[in-house]
């Protein structure tokens, strides 16, 4: 099976998040860089279906500066096999998904398979416009993967549940929980990725459509008003008068 | 010109978050000086809300096949009925389908995707959106620049202004193609006639406070005097005590109550990212330091088992 993992590198969930030069550049000083949990589940499930197989080869795909090389690394420690770097900040879901879709092109990949979103940017549609631009079937969220042969049984996610769903490879499937669950890279892993491939390419050109402003932050919020845990009638009228939510 | 609006109905019935679209729908038009054409699949129970809240047109789709929730087919329903109405925007409530639709109707009508924005459009310098970024920690101001646009909108962006308009009902057939319904459906599991969490006003969400999955009586008792969804937090899925579908955070649902009754919850930065979009947030916790009473609006530090029984009573007698 030949597996391609699309991985974004985003701050950390414990991240402060905060911007300068008047609110335009993300302040990454002090961040910790980590592969996107989505992206992060869809490795782990590349990982166990290549391992059940015995066979087959997972690329890992990211498009960013040479600053997420490690981030990059830790996705071979976890278990793929090569890597690709399309040397070039990700702009917006659009120019990200152009780049997968002109790499994956000519490549007669099984699945292409990333995360539902990216927790920093929240596109969700990267999966979706690669499949439309392929013309290779997508679906997302996927909560279960499992493949025989040439056939792919997924549960996704719809509103209030799950449907359990079977289609033909080739597929773009954009990936969350319960898929699989996060792979910590062993010992082994982060010896053998320093030496596993990583390639580094130019991006092709394209037109977004989207083009960014300034970011903002939400209000901050106000203190917690404490309530003494006998005057739960004190919160019940709180609620009713003042925030008036029930 | 319009503006179309995916009317998305649940149970037969236009959902509030997708009128809260056609007023979003509203801003642009009246900026455009174009009209609002609705879609519609099924023939919901309460269309003359879509004339309510700013509907001119309203295509019907009654394709039964429509019952289910195939990407593929409601892109391409959409993208025709954007064709057959001459809009260059399309706007949709945020969820579950709305997300599976965005990018293959962007592609579909060479538009520019644009998800998660979070309040009216911006028209001072051309078309700008504001979305939601990290998680709900931050937003960032884009400006669309193609002539086609795809827009979904989250919970509570625009205030919901009545703007009457004729709501004239056309049936609408689009033509689909091959791939439409192609994907075989095996088997749906999935909870009706409960509040859906993404949607839910109000939510009595529990955490492994709780101790165990047989204590959750307390949490559905106070969620059904409420008329609210029920959540969790991501340990108490992972340990199987709450459906997945519950699972309220980073890697679960984000939710945008108006109230969040989180109980046992120690208010983890992941599960804080999924209620950050909270207008308000009522946390019960026996530990003072438990981080959510940092992001907490009202806060009792307390024992679940004594408090919520008794917040329940005096909730039914207020309610």
């Amino acid at each position: 099976m030949n597996i391609l993992v699309c991985i974004s590198s985003v701050p950390d969930t414990t991240s402060k998040i905060a911007f300068s030069d008047n609110d335009t550049k993300f302040v990454s000083a002090g961040i910790t860089y980590i592969i996107g949990p989505y992206d992060d589940y869809a490795l782990a499930r590349a990982v166990e279906l290549k391992e059940a197989a015995g066979n087959g080869n997972i690329t890992v795909f990211h498009v960013g500066e040479a600053d997420s090389e490690p981030v990059i690394r830790k996705a071979l420690a976890i278990g793929a096999d090569d890597a690709v770097r399309v040397n070039a900040a990700a702009t917006d879901g659009y120019f990200v998904a152009q780049q997968i879709a002109a790499y994956a092109a000519n490549k007669n990949y099984d699945l292409i398979l990333m995360g539902r979103e990216s927790i920093d940017y929240n596109s969700g549609i990267v999966h979706g416009l690669v499949g439309e631009q392929l013309g290779v079937t997508s679906v997302s969220p996927v909560m279960k993967l499992e493949i025989s042969g040439n056939l792919a049984t997924m549960d996704r996610e719809i509103e209030g549940g799950k449907e359990t769903i079977q289609a033909a490879l080739p597929l773009v499937l954009g990936c969350q929980e319960p898929i699989a669950e996060w792979k910590i890279p062993s010992m082994r892993g982060i010896m053998s990725a320093r030496t596993k491939s990583l390639q580094v390419i130019e991006p092709v050109s394209t037109q977004s459509g989207m083009q960014f402003e300034k970011y903002e932050l939400p209000a901050p919020r106000t203190t917690c008003k404490m309530i003494g845990a006998d005057q739960v009638q004190e919160l019940v009228s709180l609620l009713k008068s003042e925030a008036k939510v029930i | 010109m319009s503006v179309l609006v995916f009317l998305e109905s649940s149970e037969g019935q236009i959902k509030k978050s997708a009128l809260e679209a056609l007023v979003f729908a509203g801003h642009i038009a009246s900026h455009e000086q174009s009209q609002i054409v609705g879609v519609v699949f099924g023939q919901p129970s309460n269309l003359t809300e879509a004339g309510t809240y700013g509907a001119a047109r309203i295509l019907n789709i009654t394709d039964s096949r429509f019952s289910a929730m195939d990407a593929q087919a409601f892109a391409e329903a959409l993208a025709g009925a954007a064709r057959h109405a001459g809009s260059n925007t399309v706007v949709l409530a945020k969820s579950a389908l709305a997300d599976s639709v965005m990018a293959k109707l962007a592609s579909m009508l060479d538009a520019t995707a644009a998800t998660n924005v979070v309040a009216q459009p911006d028209f001072s310098n051309g078309f700008s959106v504001k979305r939601s970024i990290f998680t709900g920690k931050a937003f960032e101001n884009v400006k669309l620049t193609a002539s086609h646009k795809v827009i979904s909108v989250k919970k509570n962006a625009v205030a919901m202004v009545e703007n009457p308009a004729a709501g004239t009902i056309e049936e609408f057939t689009p033509s689909l193609s091959a791939k439409a319904f192609a994907i075989k459906s095996l088997a749906t599991d999935k909870t009706t006639g409960e509040v859906l969490l993404s949607d839910a006003e109000i939510v009595v969400s529990g955490g492994r406070g709780l101790k165990g999955p047989e204590n959750w009586g307390m949490v559905t008792d106070m969620a059904k005097i409420l008329g609210a969804a029920t959540g969790c937090s991501k340990p108490v899925s992972d340990l199987h005590w709450r459906p997945h579908h519950e699972h309220v955070g980073q890697t679960g649902i984000k939710v945008s109550p108006n109230l969040y009754v989180a109980i046992g919850i120690s208010g983890a930065i992941q599960h804080v990212a999924g209620i950050s979009s909270s207008k308000v947030i009522v946390a019960i916790n026996k530990d003072a330091d438990a981080p959510i009473f940092k992001v907490a609006t009202y806060g009792i530090v307390g024992d679940a088992f004594d408090v919520v029984p008794k917040l329940t009573d005096a909730l039914k007698s207020a309610i």
